[in-house]
């Protein structure tokens, strides 16, 4: 099944929710949903018949790095709406078709549904994704490092775009 | 007269500096902590392995770091990892040795500008007696690592020097 059918299954099966489609990049197209309706589409994904997505291949976080310059009342510059997203590839072993998700939180409270309790494999994912971004995964049952010491900063994540490496960690010397 | 003055009757002895002989033994059975990290760690086990014999210089793994003499870094040490390394190293018994194999373990590697989360050279948390350069280095150069180890233990002096 190509994945123009199941954008219009999903349009036809939740005609509240918003589905953006994107074919534009060079690479497999997505569709970008809200994170709060994550856990809703994705058991519709996983259970419905024709689709059955019994498998999460993958599951990454980005940092989009798209922060644009505006300037607040007193004239001062300042970067705003910058966002963190989240990819999911979905497959269905069964019917041997795919699916790409895109959710998107700002920088600033980036929340996003957790899918572990409909693929179990997602758990170390997400704790990976907070672990290296900082996306707080809602109602994930252990969502603590993963990569990183258990020690390592607070509010300190890796692969954020911004991200400076400390000087020290325990008393060793980090920077060449 | 003195006892070294006489002639021996049994041919069986040797005589030689206690410091030598001390240093023989030591060189002659070193004892590596079983300890491998990355990709060097697969050429650290095909050195020991039967085409290039670690052993044949007595040098055996062994599984506690209370038995080991000494310690080859084998790989790329993670912020994690080296104060696990570190205690490891504490709790051998003096003396001790550590090569360090490869390029991560000698200053980071391939990691050295962006590897947030590794440490650049081993020698920031213990001390090195041999680098073997390398990414990672053959079994024929942690050989020559070896025995340039067992060079400076044979020199070695019991009694400090001024």
């Amino acid at each position: 099944m190509s994945v123009e059918e199941i954008l219009e299954i999903l349009k036809n099966k939740f005609p509240n929710f918003s589905f953006n489609f994107d074919n534009s990049l060079p690479v497999d197209s997505y569709i970008i949903i809200d994170p709060i309706q994550l856990p809703e589409i994705c058991t519709f994904l996983r259970d419905d018949e024709k689709l059955q997505f019994d498998n999460l291949m993958n599951l990454s976080g980005v940092d989009d790095n798209n922060a644009k310059k505006e300037k607040d009342e007193n004239g001062n510059e300042k970067l705003v709406g910058r966002t963190l997203s989240v990819y999911y590839h979905l497959e269905s072993m069964k019917l041997n078709h795919k699916l790409n998700l895109k959710v998107s939180a700002p920088i600033e409270k980036p929340e996003v549904e957790s899918v572990e309790s409909i693929w179990k494999c997602a758990d170390w994912h997400e704790r990976e994704a907070f672990d290296m971004f900082g996306i707080k995964f809602l109602n994930h049952p252990n969502l603590i490092r993963i990569l990183m010491p258990y020690d390592w900063e607070e509010g300190s994540y890796p692969l954020r775009k911004d991200f400076e490496t400390p000087e020290y960690y325990n008393g060793m010397k980090i920077p060449y | 007269m003195s006892f070294l003055d006489q002639e021996f009757t049994d041919n069986n002895i040797v005589i030689t500096k206690s410091e030598d002989l001390l240093n023989w033994a030591r060189l002659s059975s070193l004892w590596q902590l079983s300890f491998g990290l990355a990709c060097c760690a697969i050429e650290m086990m095909a050195t020991s392995a039967s085409h290039y014999d670690f052993d044949r210089f007595g040098v055996i793994p062994r599984p506690s770091p209370r038995q080991a003499d000494v310690i080859l870094i084998s790989g790329t040490v993670t912020l994690k990892m080296a104060t696990r390394i570190k205690r490891l190293y504490e709790q051998m018994p003096d003396p001790k040795y550590i090569i360090s194999m490869g390029s991560c373990a000698n200053c980071g590697g391939p990691y050295w500008e962006h590897g947030y989360h590794v440490l650049k050279g081993i020698d920031r948390v213990i001390p090195v007696d041999v680098y073997v350069p390398g990414c990672p280095p053959r079994p024929e150069a942690l050989l020559e690592g070896l025995l340039k180890l067992q060079e400076k233990i044979r020199n070695e002096r019991l009694r400090k020097t001024a």
